[in-house]
């Protein structure tokens, strides 16, 4: 070994310790920001380190894809609102399953007879990254409602077994003594791709939390696999790092929504949307000028944000209002469900950049003894982690989910844009109870409007 | 052997990762799955010594690509889970 290939490798190694600490870093709150920064030095001394590694030329190509790749990622990241920051992480995630993918196909293009341990990983890393490259960009897609619906027809889990069977059975060829032949390389990596969107077609809106998070264990797996083929011990540690760790994190994830990896990866049936009878009773409406004079009066508000405040941008009026309900003597809380939002944490995110709290925030676990001696429950944009069906019909898809109790307070408030159902498609009880009024329209300017009759009071 | 010295790289990596994520509270999963998003992004390191040793022109527009998503993974990664994790920094300050 070279005094060069000495450094280089070493600087791997630092690298290596850097993402560890750093990904350890970020699994607590106060040390999270420190962490990213720690990986992203062992990043840039990762990359540039390898600019110097034995046998690397086409220099100017390389310089020129990193500037293009750079300037689209850092861009795009630097502009993207917060709350569309879960398709963003898939979007990203894709590119990195992709880049595997890239690999794979440029070390099993070429016409050196590789071992037979690196050729098969060289594959299965491929074809992952593949599935992951796709399936998230598919994710993206839905999540910014450019793919809508979900494709489901019988047999569809059947006609993706076959895909991946198809793959494989390629793999296989390939490894037996086909390599070389660039035609069924092609292959298998076309058909992974067509998995991938196969896959996660599907798959409904609400679940592409536990999905992109599922494919990001993936692309992990796929950088570790392809680390093997290059020998190279830092994409290894740090795939096989994320890989681990992602699975995990997508089983609490799925776990907090009450739902197991199965059920959402294979979705049965044409709509899952049975949900049982029609509810009783009917939606009752207020006017924002009544809702604010209840809130004002009250001694108590807990304030339920969910997807829906996100997409209206409204979580800095709802700020606002609770300022000023505050300013009144009012005792003012938020409650968030685990799984608000698009990903677990999402709402946090956003209510901590509207300036509130942490110690007005609390879970639902925290909270939910407190809705019975609450007086105003507001319900923004959240839907179904506030359904009490999820309490009472077992019948239910939805059944067993723990939900904010927002329907023992003395009054609930909802504001929505419209009557339809929530992400899982089910009727929502709690509209329809004599405790419930529906105050409908765009959350942001009926929390404007909330604001400024409580202001005239 | 060198097989073997892999395998074990592979096994204790996979635990260390479930080691390091086993106690981390919901509010940071986004942030979290957010930055093992940006530390797959080391593919850019394989990317660019594929690249590098590209010889077709096949092989180099691959190649080319490899390292262009893989840039974007880590950039990408990077700045959004920066953004991300400065939300929890304005709290704290704030008080």
């Amino acid at each position: 070994m070279s005094s060069l290939e000495i450094i280089i490798q070493s600087i791997y190694v630092i690298a290596a310790v850097l993402f560890i600490v750093g990904l350890k870093r970020m699994s607590s709150p106060t040390t999270a920001r420190t962490g990213i920064v720690w990986a992203g030095i062992g990043m840039l001394m990762a990359t540039i380190a390898t600019f110097f590694y034995p046998g690397v030329e086409n220099f100017a190509l390389i310089a020129i894809a990193i500037l293009l790749g750079t300037i689209i990622a850092g861009y795009t990241a630097k502009k993207v609102e917060m709350t569309e920051m879960p398709e963003m992480i898939a979007l990203y995630n894709g590119m990195g399953g992709g880049a595997a993918a890239a690999i794979a196909a440029v070390e099993l293009f070429k016409d050196h007879h590789l071992p037979v341990s690196v050729t098969t990983l060289a594959l299965i890393g491929g074809i992952i990254g593949s599935i992951s490259f796709t399936g998230s960009l598919i994710a993206f897609g839905k999540l910014q409602g450019m793919v809508k619906g979900t494709f489901r027809f019988k047999g569809q889990h059947q006609i993706n077994l076959l895909l991946l069977l198809g793959t494989l059975v390629l793999s296989v060829l390939v490894v037996a003594g086909f390599d070389g032949n660039a035609t069924l390389v092609i292959m298998v990596f076309v058909i992974a791709l067509i998995l991938g969107i196969a896959m996660t077609i599907p798959i409904g809106g609400g679940d592409m939390a536990v999905v992109i998070s599922l494919y990001n264990a993936l692309t992990g797996l796929a950088v570790g696999f392809e680390g093997y083929v290059l020998q190279n011990y830092a994409m290894i540690i740090a795939g096989t790092v994320v890989g681990a760790a992602g699975t995990l994190l997508t089983q609490l994830m799925a776990k907090a929504m009450n739902k197991t990896l199965i059920s959402v990866l294979f979705p049965f049936g044409e709509t899952t949307q049975a949900s049982g009878d029609a509810v009783e009773g009917e939606m009752k409406p207020i006017e924002a000028g009544d809702a604010g004079i209840m809130m004002a009066f009250a001694q108590k508000v807990i304030i339920i944000p969910g997807y829906g405040m996100a997409v209206a941008q409204a979580q800095q009026k709802v700020w606002e209002l609770s300022q000023l309900l505050i300013d009144r003597g009012v005792d003012v809380k938020f409650a968030i469900h685990p799984v608000a939002g698009r990903m677990p944490g999402h709402m946090n995110v956003l209510l901590a950049e509207a300036g509130v709290p942490y110690e007005l925030i609390f879970d639902e676990d925290e909270i939910n003894q407190e809705f019975k001696s609450c007086d105003v429950a507001l319900v923004i944009g959240a839907n179904d982690v506030v359904n009490p069906i999820a309490r009472t019909d077992p019948s239910s898809e939805i059944y067993g989910m723990p939900i904010l109790d927002a329907d023992y307070a003395s009054n609930v408030i909802v504001v929505k844009r419209g009557q339809g159902t929530g992400f899982s498609g089910i009727e929502n009880v709690l509209f329809f109870l004599d405790n419930t009024r529906m105050l409908y329209g765009d959350g942001q300017a009926v929390a404007a409007d909330l604001v400024n009759s409580i202001k005239e009071l | 052997m060198e097989t073997f010295i892999a395998i074990y790289i592979f096994m204790l990596a996979a635990f260390t990762g479930l080691e390091v994520i086993s106690k981390v509270p919901a509010i940071l999963h986004t942030p979290l799955m957010s930055g093992s998003n940006f530390i797959h992004g080391v593919v850019l390191v394989g990317a660019i010594i594929a690249l590098g040793m590209a010889e077709t022109n096949l092989e180099k527009t691959i190649g080319f690509f490899g390292v262009l998503l893989a840039s974007g993974n880590a950039v990408g990664g990077y700045v959004v889970t920066e953004r991300m994790l400065e939300m929890f920094k304005s709290k704290k300050d704030n008080e």
